[in-house]
């Protein structure tokens, strides 16, 4: 019986703890700033980069605590499921009160509360008081969806009310926090994040995973079928364009061009246009010059393969290809290296810009080296995602900006009208409450007594 | 005349307003006070006029989008959005001295956009990520959202002077509003920047999620902008649920906007996926 007790009395104090807006505050405060930590400290990067940026110590201290990839350690996650917990358990036990204000039958209203508020305005009428009584009721049903009329010892009051359900307006917005929370928590159990190459004119069937670098399959097959880039004049790139086609069983079911922020969407799986590049050329056409005679020779050959430099002074190979290549801090854009071997002397490096055909000539060389021709293909770098918890985090945000606005600029609006009659003079007053904006309800008041007295 | 050539000299203008209400102020003056409203609705209507012509000219150029791509453009709508608020407030509460606070950062936000040296004002054509119709949601969201957490900052530091003047017998302070109305008037902006923030973060999501598959990524802007949401969110906490006022509501609601202000513009420094909004 007492280890019972004891139990039920360390829940009520856990149930306490997580009922706190002290802790609310505190989680919201932490959540701010150690996320700033994440922003100042690259996220994901190779550890050699950590390594030679922060040192020993700090690399080793930074990796303890998870710094590297700080929005999932485990620390941020318990910070993040602390706040769902207390969310919960706040709702939870301020919903109940909540409740019954809300969706009680009969309302509680009590002339006598009214009495005793500071929000008042009044008038006197000389009107007859059931003239006034159905005009009354008439102006408050028609601001207030509802109201009731009670006989009073020395007249009668009309008390009105709307918008009690938007009590319920701040459970909405704390709803959506924990539905965001959830979709997190499925997109990152049941989706994946991953990329994918394709060359103009071929097809893959499964994608390289960010986070672990596995090759993860897909049910069908991606073809690139073209892929084109444009720029503008001021040489920022305009348009990246792929079309793609998607294959199921050696057919093709569906054709799409993506570009930037239009994606592929098929079978819950997204492809996006993330990146692009050229592919090695596989033949190239090279013209040699040679500055004694003259001459130009034409020359075919392919990465790697050596050719016979005209007049017998040498061979020359075209070792690599890059897309993009820095001389000496100025971007010379897509290049090949090759390297010249004379009979007679050290192997020089050549590097033939595809820009700048002349490049080779300040090299000062017997022969003058730049690419005729080569066969060009593009390469289109996908980002393929599929993430079930989408649709949660959606309906996440339209219940956040719904439940914002009804918590923020709806209220819960009572008002009284109370007529009194004394003598042969009739005194009217107007009382009212809300529960937020307080200055707009005195405003309110104001307002609609206003009215009453034209009437 | 060009859009560059008219928003500068609606700098003038709202630099002239501004002093004005700060003459009206100090003099206790009604006509410069009025005379100030004129001015900066004047600004306001050439500020907008300057927007308008802009989005007209990059359509002659060949490279039509909303002027809402880049620092320049931004903080130009930025100037704006407060002004407009800034007149409704005054109109609503027939209060002058919040334009002394209001006025110099619509000034000096549309100043650092034409004057230094650091902006291009010229039309650029938008990158591939920036074509999308989640551009104006989000561009005009969010500022919104600055806008008016910019007003709760000018807001929040009359109430620390108000204050701060414990006898109440401060010549300047004396027609100060009442602190109870500047803690209230605060809290309203807090409101309507926390609800357009909101906003603003979620059409960001949304649109991130279309162009690079990919709601959250924890960039650092993206982060900033959490952060500030944090640190408003804790605001409200605080006030609806703990009872702050006054002081401590204050001192949150000018952090709040310093986060603003980084996530504006310090996380240009850091490296991430908003790299076009320098």
């Amino acid at each position: 019986m007492k280890k019972e007790h004891e139990s039920a009395n360390f829940f009520s104090r856990l149930w306490k703890f997580f009922a706190s807006i002290r802790l609310t505050v505190f989680l919201l405060l932490s959540l701010a700033a150690t996320s700033i930590i994440g922003t100042v400290i690259p996220q994901n990067q190779s550890p050699a980069a950590y390594f030679q940026n922060y040192g020993e110590f700090f690399y080793n201290f930074f990796s303890a605590l998870n710094i590297f990839d700080m929005y999932h350690s485990w620390w941020f996650q318990i910070l993040l499921l602390m706040l769902t917990i207390n969310v919960i358990v706040c709702s939870l036990s301020r919903l109940s009160t909540t409740w019954k204000i809300v969706f009680v039958k009969i309302l509680p209203f009590n002339v006598s509360k009214f009495r005793i508020l500071s929000n008042k305005e009044e008038f006197t009428s000389n009107r007859p008081l059931d003239d006034l009584r159905k005009k009354y009721e008439k102006a408050a049903s028609k601001k207030y969806g509802y109201y009731r009329a009670e006989q009073t010892d020395k007249g009668f009051c009309v008390l009105a009310e709307k918008g009690r359900w938007t009590r319920l307006g701040v459970y909405t917005v704390h709803l959506s926090v924990i539905l965001l929370l959830l979709g997190g928590l499925i997109g990152s159990i049941f989706g994946f994040e991953g990329f994918v190459n394709i060359p103009e004119g071929e097809t893959v069937n499964s994608v390289e995973l960010r986070k672990t670098e596995q090759i993860h399959n897909l049910d069908f097959a991606i073809r690139c079928d073209d892929f084109s880039v444009s720029f503008y004049e001021t040489g920022e790139p305009k348009e990246f364009r792929s079309t793609l086609s998607i294959i199921e069983d050696g057919r093709s079911v569906l054709q799409k061009d993506i570009i930037v922020n239009d994606p592929l969407r098929y079978k819950g799986i997204n492809l996006f246009q993330a990146n692009y590049g050229m592919l090695p050329p596989e033949e190239i056409t090279l013209n040699i010059m040679s500055r004694k005679t003259g001459m130009v020779y034409k020359k075919k050959t392919r990465i790697g393969m050596p050719i016979e430099v005209p007049e017998g002074v040498g061979t020359f190979v075209v070792k690599d290809y890059r897309n993009l290549f820095n001389y000496k801090d100025i971007a010379l854009g897509e290049t090949f290296i090759g390297i010249f071997n004379g009979k007679d002397g050290s192997p020089i490096d050549i590097l033939l810009p595809l820009n700048f055909a002349s490049f080779d000539k300040m090299r000062k060389g017997d022969f003058i080296f730049s690419v005729a021709d080569y066969d060009s293909r593009y390469y289109t770098g996908l980002q393929v995602t599929c993430d079930p918890g989408v649709l949660v985090v959606y309906s996440g945000f339209v219940v956040m900006i719904i439940g914002c606005f009804v918590t923020f600029f709806m209220s819960h609006q009572r008002l009284c009208i109370e007529v009194i009659k004394i003598g042969n003079k009739t005194n009217v007053i107007v009382t009212g409450t809300a529960n937020k904006n307080k200055l707009g309800m005195q405003a309110i008041v104001k307002n609609f007594s206003k009215n009453l007295a034209k009437l | 005349m060009d859009s560059s050539n008219l928003l500068s000299i609606v700098t003038f203008v709202y630099g002239f307003a501004a002093i004005l209400y700060i003459v009206a102020w100090i003099f206790k003056k009604k006509f410069p006070g009025l005379l100030a409203m004129w001015t900066t609705l004047l600004g306001a209507v050439g500020n907008a006029a300057g927007i308008i012509m802009r989005w007209v000219e990059s359509y002659k150029l060949g490279i039509g989008h909303a002027p809402l791509s880049n620092m320049y453009e931004s903080l130009v709508f930025f100037s704006c959005i407060i002004a407009i608020i800034y007149l409704l407030i005054e109109r609503s509460y027939k209060n002058r001295i919040l334009g002394v606070f209001a006025m110099p950062i619509v000034f000096l936000s549309i100043a650092y956009a034409s004057l230094s040296p650091n902006i291009n004002d010229r039309i650029q054509p938008l990158i591939p990520a920036l074509k999308s119709n989640w551009l104006i949601a989000h561009v005009v969201t969010c500022f919104l959202g600055y806008a008016a957490f910019a007003i709760a900052f000018g807001i929040s530091l009359m109430y620390l002077l108000a204050r701060g003047d414990k006898k109440g017998n401060g010549y300047l302070l004396s027609q100060f509003p009442k602190p109870a109305f500047l803690d209230n008037l605060t809290h309203q902006m807090v409101t309507f920047g926390f609800l357009f923030l909101s906003i603003g973060i979620i059409t960001g999501a949304v649109w991130a999620n279309s162009a690079w598959g990919s709601y959250w990524s924890w960039d650092p802007k993206e982060t900033w902008s959490l952060i500030t949401w944090f640190i408003y969110a804790t605001l409200l906490h605080a006030r609806l649920m703990r009872g702050w006022h006054g002081k401590r509501i204050a001192y949150v609601s000018i952090i709040g906007f310093m986060a603003v202000l980084f996530t504006y513009f310090g996380v240009n420094f850091l490296p991430g996926l908003h790299s076009y909004a320098q």
